[in-house]
């Protein structure tokens, strides 16, 4: 047999090639070996699935359910869906073809990117955020252009930041709000110039509201709700974080019946539909699970308060987060890299928190702290972060 | 006023032990109102005690039994009397007054199987009133006031996730 003359790397997309190895991951091989650690660097819920919505998914399995669906999903299911986003956040779509049922919301991220980018479109995203849309913007040969966002501003995007790096190949905008690290929203007063500009520009926005449902005091506005802006909007969302449901895999994307039916044709032919036990429990969650899950937003809002008054009084400032579990402090009064604070908090104080500057630019000097935990290994943590702060800056 | 105290009756029903000012921030409240509604929660006997839920099970063989009593009410006091004359027995950890098949639902620990059966025949059946009882030992709890007593659903999630 003749020896290989390339390398392997050879072989690969250089796009896929050129895609750096994730901080979180790296962060995760770190500390995964560590011993008694409090987690704080979780992004799921800590309530298990409703039972309810458990106990669904095994009838279904014991009646059978256990094939293909639609390529879109159960009808139920999309009229569920879209039933629930009109009554919750004001948008109408049509269950026929308006509307796609994915696996999880990163899949309606990915059909979004690879449907609508051309090599060298530019992909407005504002950071610190999730940190997936920057890696699949460039899979599919589009230019990530990050837009960084402050502390100061509740993390919000700002007309003026957005305009400066809106060029002509400028295409589509991603918001991620209520955010994931930094917890910050957009009411409808901050969505106004932003949607003004996308008009202007003639930008589509592909709108992740995955943790839609969990806002505290302000109700989330759905970008898609805003006038003018429902065709110019992909509404990614899913069953993840409002249902604890992020094993199952469920979300969804609402759009044009043009860009659905465009997506659509990706999405046959790469998983053909989401699992049928999803889709099952998904409906059922939708149907009965309105009530367990306002329950669980008032026990994340408990915590929230808790916990965003714990890193004041340990002196890092802390903006007021207004949705999804996360707390954003600063550590820059530490005088560390976030890197350096999270690696030193693990080995030092044994809790886990995920350095913000593995999510893009404005994250660094942060670190990002879930608050789905249990109050016991929150009030725990506080103090653990209370004695190596006092320790690190004593020092 | 009622609003607050139902979630702070929330919050302490599952940690009794939560002081007012973590109560106060966790609601977003005040830490002189929340303390002012416990007061007033306790002087008004809703919060009766903060007790801990104790799996005895673990640590010694005690034995538990539900009893269903038939009785005949008195004139003037209804059930009211004779429940009492029940549980102001120790050895009774609950009673409540049913509808249905039989009147009274009384829960009686002991140490042993014996000893609940003494109890029943030298101290409940005896009772003037008492028509009859039937006696369910109990064999193993599962979940108690909303509790589960199994250690199960451990936290299966990785230590760090996006």
């Amino acid at each position: 047999m003749e020896p290989m003359t390339k390398s392997m790397q050879d072989y690969l997309n250089p796009r896929v090639r050129a895609i750096p190895p994730s901080g979180i991951r790296k962060f995760f091989d770190l500390v995964s070996g560590a011993k008694d650690i409090i987690s704080l660097g979780v992004g799921e819920p800590d309530f298990a699935t409703p039972w309810h919505v458990r106990d669904a998914a095994v009838v279904s399995l014991e009646r059978g359910y256990t094939k293909y669906t639609p390529n879109a999903g159960i009808p139920e299911l999309r009229e569920e869906i879209c039933r629930y986003l009109s009554e919750s956040f004001r948008v109408a779509y049509d269950p026929d073809r308006e509307v796609i049922v994915t696996i999880g919301g990163s899949e309606g991220i990915d059909l979004a990117l690879r449907a609508l980018i051309n090599p060298g479109d530019e992909v407005l995203i504002p950071e610190p955020c999730y940190i997936p849309y920057n890696p699949i913007t460039s899979i599919s040969g589009g230019v990530p252009v990050p837009i960084e966002t402050f502390a100061k501003d509740n993390f919000k995007l700002t007309a003026e930041s957005l305009r400066a790096r809106i060029t002509p190949r400028s295409k589509v905008l991603v918001l991620c709000y209520p955010s994931n690290p930094t917890g910050g929203i957009m009411t409808y007063d901050d969505f106004l110039p932003i949607a003004k500009l996308v008009e202007e520009h003639d930008l589509l926005v592909i709108s992740d509201e995955i943790y839609a449902e969990l806002t505290y005091g302000k109700k989330h506005v759905s970008f898609a709700s805003m006038p003018g802006m429902k065709d110019r909007t992909l509404l990614v969302s899913g069953f993840s974080k409002a249902f604890a449901m992020t094993g199952w895999r469920m979300g969804y994307i609402c759009g044009h019946r043009e860009l659905i039916a465009a997506m659509l044709k990706i999405h046959q032919y790469t998983v053909m539909c989401a699992p049928i036990m999803g889709q099952v429990a998904a409906l059922e969650a939708l149907q009965n699970g309105l009530e367990e899950k306002d329950r669980m937003m008032e026990s994340y809002n408990q915590r929230r308060r808790l916990v965003v008054k714990g890193f004041r009084d340990i002196g890092l400032a802390c903006h007021e987060p207004e949705g999804a579990f996360y707390a954003f402090p600063s550590i820059a009064s530490t005088g560390f890299s976030s890197e350096e604070f999270a690696q030193r908090l693990v080995a030092e104080a044994r809790v886990a928190a995920v350095p913000g500057d593995v999510f893009g630019l404005g994250g660094e000097g942060h670190i990002r702290c879930s608050y789905a935990t249990s109050v016991a290994q929150l009030n725990e943590a506080l103090e653990r972060i209370g004695e190596f702060v006092r320790k690190v800056k004593g020092a | 006023m009622m609003e607050l105290k139902l979630r702070i009756l929330d919050l302490l029903k599952e940690d009794a032990r939560t002081d007012a000012e973590t109560v106060a921030t966790m609601l977003g409240a005040a830490r002189e109102d929340v303390e002012a509604a416990i007061a007033e929660l306790e002087a008004e006997h809703v919060i009766v005690k903060y007790a801990a839920v104790i799996n005895w099970a673990k640590v010694n063989e005690s034995v538990t039994a539900l009893i269903e009593v038939q009785i005949t009410p008195e004139r003037g006091r209804g059930f009211d009397a004779i429940a009492e004359r029940i549980y102001l027995y120790p050895e009774v950890n609950s009673v409540f007054l049913m509808s249905g098949a039989y009147d009274l639902l009384v829960e009686v620990q002991g140490r042993s199987l014996q000893e609940v059966a003494a109890f029943v025949s030298n101290r409940l059946s005896p009772i003037d009133r008492v028509l009859s009882t039937k006696t369910h030992f109990i064999l193993k709890k599962y979940k108690h006031d909303g509790i589960i007593f199994e250690d199960r659903e451990e936290d299966r999630r990785m230590i760090i996730s996006p």
